[in-house]
């Protein structure tokens, strides 16, 4: 579902080149979660970018759900993330003065599906995530993990293939987050691939596959077979 | 993105902002509206200056003794002549072109009725000169060719004339004293209204020539039909330089003046007189037009800018629109679509602003309003556009953002 191979990328600072991957082979298959984890600079980040398709590699090969998207262009590339890719970023990254709704509407939007069928779609993204009296409310009024809600919802409301995750509890209580990685399980359950970047073990623990990066090279690719439940 | 929702979310983004929306419209506001007026109200002005024009006569040359003088002083000796009723004649029988040539003499005199008097022009006129000139009888009757050949003392006033010494009364029969002479008013003129020289061309009252000659003006020079104009009146649709340089030869002839030497007389024809006011006056309303244009062009750069401070401000919500699957196309047009309709809302207020100035302009100086809509249309066309060219560059800004980098910044 997920095809890795040989991935390369060098970023030139000054007169040195930053080999930010340096070979990362990973395959990931349909229904896994998985969590990366990794120190600052190891290349976790520029990796989870490169699934993501919002970053080509120098060198290697990415196929994303059948289609190699490492030689696409930056419009073919953002269809790929259109159609395949649901992000969840740490900072949420809604719309300010924009409802609930509205904001998860947005990829609909870009996919060019006509209002009557987005509004149906959006609504049930929203009750999926347990927002379904939330509809109507600005980001303003919601909690941070309502608005995180609210982002997970917008990620899934194009059916991708998988969801990314970039330290999605890094902006919240623990609690909070205890439930949003709840709900990340639940999705997974149901189906959805799921990748989440973190630094916080307990995060990671939810998941039944860590990856571990360093210096831009997987170290170490462990199966949890008792993973954490919320 | 479809286009109802790309003004949704352009409309959404200036109302956020609302007072910054409003301050760089300014600049729009007042540049259409400064071009919408200025077009206009030179439209109007030029209007009245046609109506000038035909309240002159229309085709009409003024012929004068004298040589013409071009920077400095020409009088040759034994070139002078003085015009005569003969010429006026002579050049009316030999161009078939000419509809009237009217010989007149000008002066001023004081008019008295009873104990109101009132100075104005006494024109010495035959019968070709009210053709000629355009003018019309209001009340009463022309003079006479028999009033005129014995040059009885009757007087036609002008209408200005006529009001401030017979009021609102009748002045047809009454007699009127100039310089001492009884006149009998036959009848009164049509008003004509401010000539393009601010004159006006009412007040005025008109005698037999052979009248002016005698106790009124005096006699204009060493013959006895002697006379200081002679205005011609050329058919319409004849080509006047053509009809001019007949002219020319018909007096040049008269006069036996040697071939190369300068012509003992000039010719003027009144309408190009207007037409040259009028195109100096149209020259400064192009000035105008092109300070207000550049009040566009200023406000367009005012556009621009507050549209890169916008795409700054904004480099999250563009990165994260791009993450979820927005091309670079979307992110230009959403942009250009927030430019374009900063730049339309500011030319529809610049046009009701310009309404009210036109209005108000043309109330003040009673010219007719000419509201143009095509240049109506012009200016929002305009002012569009400026949001396309001012826009584009910071829309394009927007679109070649990384999605990656716009998302890190804070």
């Amino acid at each position: 579902m997920l095809v890795c191979e040989d991935l390369h990328k060098d970023y030139i600072v000054g007169n040195e080149t930053v080999r930010a991957l340096d070979g990362v082979s990973v395959r990931v298959e349909r229904g896994e979660f998985l969590s990366v984890m990794g120190p600052s600079g190891s290349g976790k980040s520029t990796f989870m970018n490169m699934v993501g398709c919002l970053d080509t590699p120098t060198r290697g090969r990415i196929v994303v759900d059948g289609e190699t998207v490492s030689e696409l262009s930056r419009d073919a590339l953002a269809e790929v993330r259109n159609r395949k890719i649901g992000f969840v970023f740490q900072q949420f990254h809604l719309l300010g003065r924009t409802s609930a709704l509205d904001n998860v509407e947005l990829p609909l939007l870009y996919a060019g599906v006509p209002r009557p069928e987005r509004v149906v779609r959006a609504e049930q993204a929203l009750e999926r995530v347990g927002l379904r009296d939330r509809m109507g409310h600005v980001p303003a009024q919601l909690s941070g993990g309502q608005q995180q809600r609210v982002a997970i919802a917008r990620a899934l409301v194009n059916r991708p293939v998988v969801l990314l995750a970039d330290e999605p509890t890094g902006a919240l209580d623990s609690a909070t987050g205890v439930e949003i990685m709840e709900l990340f399980q639940e999705l997974n359950e149901g189906g959805i691939t799921v990748l989440v970047v973190t630094h916080e073990p307990e995060v990671a623990g939810y998941a039944r596959r860590v990856l571990r990066f360093r210096d831009g090279r997987v170290i170490a690719d462990e199966r949890q077979p008792a993973r954490m439940t919320a | 993105m479809p286009i109802v929702e790309l003004l949704r979310v352009a409309l959404e983004a200036l109302r956020v902002n609302l007072m910054r929306s409003i301050l760089t419209m300014l600049g729009i506001i007042i540049g259409v509206a400064a071009v919408i007026a200025m077009v206009t109200v030179g439209a109007g002005a030029q209007a009245e200056i046609d109506r000038q024009i035909s309240s002159l006569g229309s085709n009409l040359f003024m012929v004068m003794s004298g040589a013409r003088s071009r920077g400095g002083v020409r009088t040759a000796s034994g070139t002078e002549m003085r015009l005569t009723e003969a010429d006026a004649r002579a050049l009316k029988a030999e161009i078939p072109e000419i509809v009237a040539a009217a010989p007149t003499m000008r002066g001023a005199a004081q008019v008295v009725v009873g104990n109101t008097n009132w100075s104005t022009t006494i024109q010495g006129i035959d019968n070709e000169y009210l053709v000629a000139r355009g003018w019309q009888i209001d009340e009463g009757r022309d003079l006479e060719p028999q009033e005129i050949r014995s040059g009885s003392k009757v007087a036609l006033l002008g209408s200005r004339v006529a009001t401030e010494l017979f009021g609102a009364g009748n002045a047809i029969g009454q007699t009127v004293r100039i310089k001492n002479v009884p006149f009998v008013v036959v009848g009164t003129l049509v008003e004509k209204g401010q000539s393009s020289m601010g004159f006006d061309q009412d007040d005025i009252a008109m005698i037999p020539l052979e009248a002016a000659r005698g106790r009124v003006l005096g006699r204009a020079g060493p013959r006895s039909d002697t006379v200081s104009v002679i205005f011609v009146s050329v058919a319409e649709g004849w080509m006047m330089d053509d009809v001019e340089r007949q002219i020319a030869e018909v007096l040049r002839q008269r006069y036996r003046v040697r071939p190369g030497a300068d012509d003992p007389f000039g010719i003027r024809n009144m309408s190009e007189i207007v037409e040259t006011r009028a195109e100096a006056r149209q020259v400064f309303n192009m000035l105008l037009t092109a300070v207000a244009s550049v009040s566009l062009v200023v406000g367009g750069i005012g556009i621009m800018n507050i549209m890169l401070v916008s795409v700054t401000e904004r480099t999250r919500e563009i990165g994260l629109r791009m993450a979820v699957g927005a091309k670079g196309r979307d992110i230009l047009l959403q942009f250009l679509v927030e430019a374009v309709t900063l730049c339309l809302i500011g030319g529809v207020l610049g046009i009701l602003i310009a309404l009210v100035i036109t209005f108000g302009i043309a109330r003040i100086a009673e010219w007719p309003v000419l509201l143009q809509w095509p240049v109506v249309v012009l200016a929002l066309g305009f002012s569009g556009a400026i949001g396309i060219f001012f826009g584009f560059y910071p829309a394009r800004k927007a679109a070649a953002k990384d999605p990656i980098e716009a998302l890190r910044t804070e």
